[in-house]
């Protein structure tokens, strides 16, 4: 196998990006919802780092960072509003909260 | 060598993602997802960025992930929450989505493989390069940053405190 | 002084008595409404009197812009001239004489704000009407005064009657106004003004005499003058509009609005002399109605309504003059009648209070004793109609009218047959109404006097009945020509072709004669009554005609069948409209849309992500499809 290395963890992100996609829209529960983000979010930043590896600058590592802080604030708040619905609505499911419905 | 251990960590990373989205048990996902980042940060080390990879391990590995973990517990999910979780997860659910999802993939592939650049060696980024970068070009992302996650903190003390119930003055009585 | 006070302050004070509308007491009500009326008819005398130092210069007053349209400009510009002065002296004062008479009138209707902002908002716009600057003015003024007319002649809307007598009078008189647009847009169009000197001074450079424009232009105003005057043959709705309270018929169903189609053809008159076409239409008109008019009070039972058809009768005259080229005597007739008809019609108004709101002839009678200053009043009005000869004005302005349809260039020997037919019957149903409603036996008991503000009025109207008319007087009497002098400057002379006293002497003896003769009939009708004549009376031919006078001659009959019905058909077949179809049609489709969106909607997180998880399986799959194939 004679892969471009680039193209090798682009597809290496790609995959895990989707596989968090497909998780977040079949689970239900809330909880499982959010790790789906960090998958995602985690792919995303891998994708930098390779980018960041193929053109020789700090750039791509530098948004690393900035994503970093992001998913750390997330989760942070995220937890926060699901122990709230948890509160409220004595459920994690995410389908419970439907209530802004058109 | 580089390719070899790629694959493996690359391998290990997505064997450990799918056990994540097919867990019915909260904690046996959030493990994996543990082991999927630690395989994740092998592949950054490989892609020349150590200090990456390091803060990979210890801020999603380490806080982030610990934080879900304490939280999980905290709520004291137990077998039901699981079962709950078997009874949702159905084919009929997650089939339509996961086929779309693969379309998404197969793009996805299909334009990364239309990568034309010519073969080059994986160039290292060392750690000093992106700290001045950080501070240099990107001061006021940083500062941005900063904020954000000082908005974080307060948000989450303020939403996650537990409030006596107080019903809108509209809905009284 | 500012001439556009003159229409201004009854707009204002219309303005505050529909924001005070239940607030203002009655006292304050009647003071406002009477009062503005009473200001700018102060304010309208001043302006006379100094416009009356140098008569021959018209007063034009730039208020404001109005329309800006290219080459078209119209602005809000009041003008004062001979003319012009005329018609708001006599709109301010015999308004300012029916408002006071209505304060007492109307005193116990619950509705008395409304009615009094209605009364003022009517003489603002009669007076924009008389005083407009040009003729778009001019047509604002016109259609609020008919607006005026249908909200006064439905002011007791309870009674559908009375709404649908509204609705007769506004789209009867639509018709009228129809033709008069579109009148104006060919003026426009061909003289690319509107503005009244500039029409008057450019028309006989644009058009030779009996040119085709100029006479289809005036036949179109003319339509207009006939739809609002109450002439063949859109007369049908007058009658139905005495629906309408008492005061309302008599300023404006008498005295003002309806004399807006003499004012419009004499304002026009240059037009009409270019188009001697559309001036022979216009003394037919005038002659034709004023007998059709004449039989038909003749044979009325409703006291309101002889009076309505006398009206008719009475403009009829003044078409005559005008088709005549009497300009000035149109005009002068307009001035005594405005005096006498309101006269008779507020004196009528008192009858039908004294006698519980009864308008019906047969019920009355007997009342000369039980009410003697009414009595009085109401002899002079119906002497003043009936044109007894010397004293009356009526007499001095309806016998110069018969007289030059004779002499005057444009008269005609049939004219002046008609004239004096006219006159025979006014004597004798003035006087029929006169003698049924004071002579014979009482039928209803009296309800209650008129009381002073009623009474007052109707005095003040008596000695101008009477004395109005000494300021024309023939050439055999004395000869004065007071008023057609004031006139001068801006309606040209009659010319005379056949200019003989003794023609005239024999002409004003006939018309006196036949006045009186008429009288003389209506006495032995209603009260000697031989037996010769109830036999006449009683023959089935007689009596056919009889009541097909009381319908008016079966207009309203050929009108409903002609127009009315098959629009009613028309409008049923098309009852679910087609054109609407597609309007409601594009709503559905909105509700539609609305529903299948709102959907969407559905607050559950998953499906939201679902979207955007196909927006970019769409966005990626155009990007290949660009770039790849």
């Amino acid at each position: 196998m004679n892969i471009h290395p680039t193209t090798a963890g682009m597809l290496l992100a790609g995959i895990l990006f989707v596989l968090g996609l497909i998780s977040i829209l079949v689970r239900r529960d809330i909880i499982f919802m959010l790790l789906s983000v960090e998958v995602m979010l985690n792919a995303a930043g891998l994708a930098f780092v390779v980018a960041s590896a193929h053109w020789g600058r700090a750039d791509g590592q530098v948004m690393f960072i900035f994503i970093l802080a992001m998913a750390a604030a997330e989760v942070s708040v995220g937890l926060a509003l699901i122990l709230q619905l948890y509160h409220q609505l004595k459920t994690l499911d995410s389908d419970e909260a439907a209530k802004m419905n058109g | 060598m580089m390719g070899l251990t790629f694959y493996i960590a690359a391998a290990i990373a997505v064997i450990a993602t799918v056990m994540v989205i097919t867990r019915y048990n909260i904690m046996h996902a959030l493990l994996y997802l543990v082991v999927s980042l630690l395989a994740v940060a092998v592949v950054l080390y490989l892609y020349g960025a150590p200090f990456i990879a390091a803060l990979e391990v210890i801020v999603y590995a380490g806080a982030i992930m610990v934080l879900l973990i304490f939280f999980v517990m905290m709520l004291n999910l137990g077998k039901e929450s699981a079962i709950q979780e078997q009874q949702w997860l159905k084919p009929r659910i997650w089939i339509f989505p996961s086929l779309l999802c693969l379309v998404l993939l197969g793009e996805l592939v299909f334009l990364i493989s239309q990568n034309h650049q010519p073969p080059s060696a994986i160039k290292v980024v060392d750690p000093k390069a992106v700290g001045m970068a950080l501070f240099g070009p990107y001061m006021a992302a940083v500062e941005l940053t900063g904020i954000l996650l000082m908005a974080g903190i307060v948000g989450a003390y303020h939403l996650g405190r537990q409030k006596e119930k107080t019903l809108h003055r509209f809905l009284e009585n | 002084m500012l001439p556009a006070l003159i229409p201004i302050i009854p707009f204002i004070s219309a303005f505050l008595l529909m924001l005070g509308w239940k607030r203002l007491s009655r006292i304050a009500t009647a003071v406002l409404g009477c009062g503005s009326i009473g200001l700018a008819a102060l304010v309208a005398v001043i302006i006379a009197i100094q416009f009356a130092g140098n008569a021959e210069q018209a007063v034009v007053q730039h208020a404001t812009n109005w329309v800006l349209a290219g080459t078209f400009q119209a602005g809000i510009d009041f003008r004062l001239d001979a003319l012009s002065v005329v018609f708001v002296l006599v709109i301010t004062a015999v308004g300012f004489l029916i408002h006071i008479y209505a304060a007492g009138y109307m005193h116990d209707d619950p509705d008395y704000a409304r009615f009094f902002a209605c009364m003022n908002l009517f003489v603002g716009a009669m007076l924009t009407l008389v005083m407009a600057d040009n003729l778009l003015l001019l047509y604002f003024g016109w259609e609020g005064v008919g607006l005026c007319s249908y909200l006064l002649i439905g002011f007791w809307y309870k009674d559908p009657a009375n709404g649908y007598a509204a609705r007769k009078a506004f789209i009867v008189t639509r018709v009228g106004d129809t033709a008069m647009a579109i009148g104006l847009f060919m003026l426009f169009q061909y003289a690319g003004t509107l503005n009244i000197p500039d029409i008057l001074g450019k028309s006989p450079q644009l058009w030779t005499t009996g040119a085709p424009v100029v006479t289809i232009i005036a036949l179109l105003l003319l339509g207009g003058a006939v739809g609002k005057s109450a002439q063949l043959p859109l007369q049908t709705w007058l009658p139905d509009a005495m629906a309408g309270p008492t005061p309302v018929s008599a300023l404006i169903h008498a005295a003002t609005m309806v004399t807006a189609g003499v004012y419009l053809v004499a304002r026009m008159h240059v037009l009409f002399e270019l188009a001697p076409l559309a001036e022979t239409i216009t003394a037919v008109i005038g002659a034709i109605t004023l007998v059709l008019a004449g039989f038909s009070a003749l044979v009325q039972t409703d006291i309101k309504r002889v009076l309505a058809y006398s009206t008719i009768s009475q403009i009829g005259y003044m078409f005559l003059a005008l088709g005549c080229g009497a300009w000035s005597a149109a005009i002068f007739h307009f001035v005594t009648h405005a005096f006498f008809k309101a006269l008779l019609f507020m004196a009528a108004g008192a009858v039908i209070v004294a006698l519980h709101h009864e308008q019906r002839l047969a019920k009355m009678g007997g009342l000369r004793k039980l009410l003697p200053g009414v009595y009085w009043v109401f002899l002079i009005g119906c002497a003043s109609l009936a044109a007894i000869p010397f004293v009356t004005a009526g007499f001095y302005s309806k016998d110069q009218i018969i007289w030059l349809s004779l002499s005057a260039t444009h008269g005609h020997v049939a004219l002046w047959l008609a004239a004096l037919l006219g006159a025979l019957l006014t004597g004798m149903y003035t006087f029929r109404m006169f003698f049924l409603v004071f002579y014979g036996e009482a039928k209803t008991a009296m309800h209650h006097r008129p009381g002073k503000s009623m009474m007052i009025p109707l005095y003040i109207l008596a000695v101008l009945s009477t004395i109005a008319g000494f300021v024309e007087l023939p050439h055999t009497m004395g000869h004065v020509t007071l008023f057609s002098n004031w006139l001068h400057p801006v309606l040209p002379e009659v010319t005379v072709t056949n200019d003989s006293n003794a023609m005239e002497w024999a002409s004003q003896a006939m018309s006196a004669l036949l006045a009186i003769g008429g009288i003389g009939l209506a006495y032995a009708w209603v009260l000697l009554r031989p037996k010769g004549m109830s036999d006449f009376l009683e023959m089935p031919a007689i009596d056919w005609l009889r009541k097909y006078w009381a319908r008016g001659w079966d207009f309203d009959y050929v009108y409903n069948i002609l127009l009315v019905h098959p629009y009613i058909h028309l409008s049923r077949m098309n009852r679910k409209d087609l054109v609407d179809k597609l309007y409601t049609g594009l709503a559905t489709l909105m509700q539609w849309c609305h529903n299948v969106l709102a959907r969407t909607q559905s607050g559950l997180l998953r499906w939201y992500i679902m979207a955007v998880v196909l927006g970019a399986v769409a966005v990626l799959s155009v990007l290949i499809w660009r770039i790849y194939i």
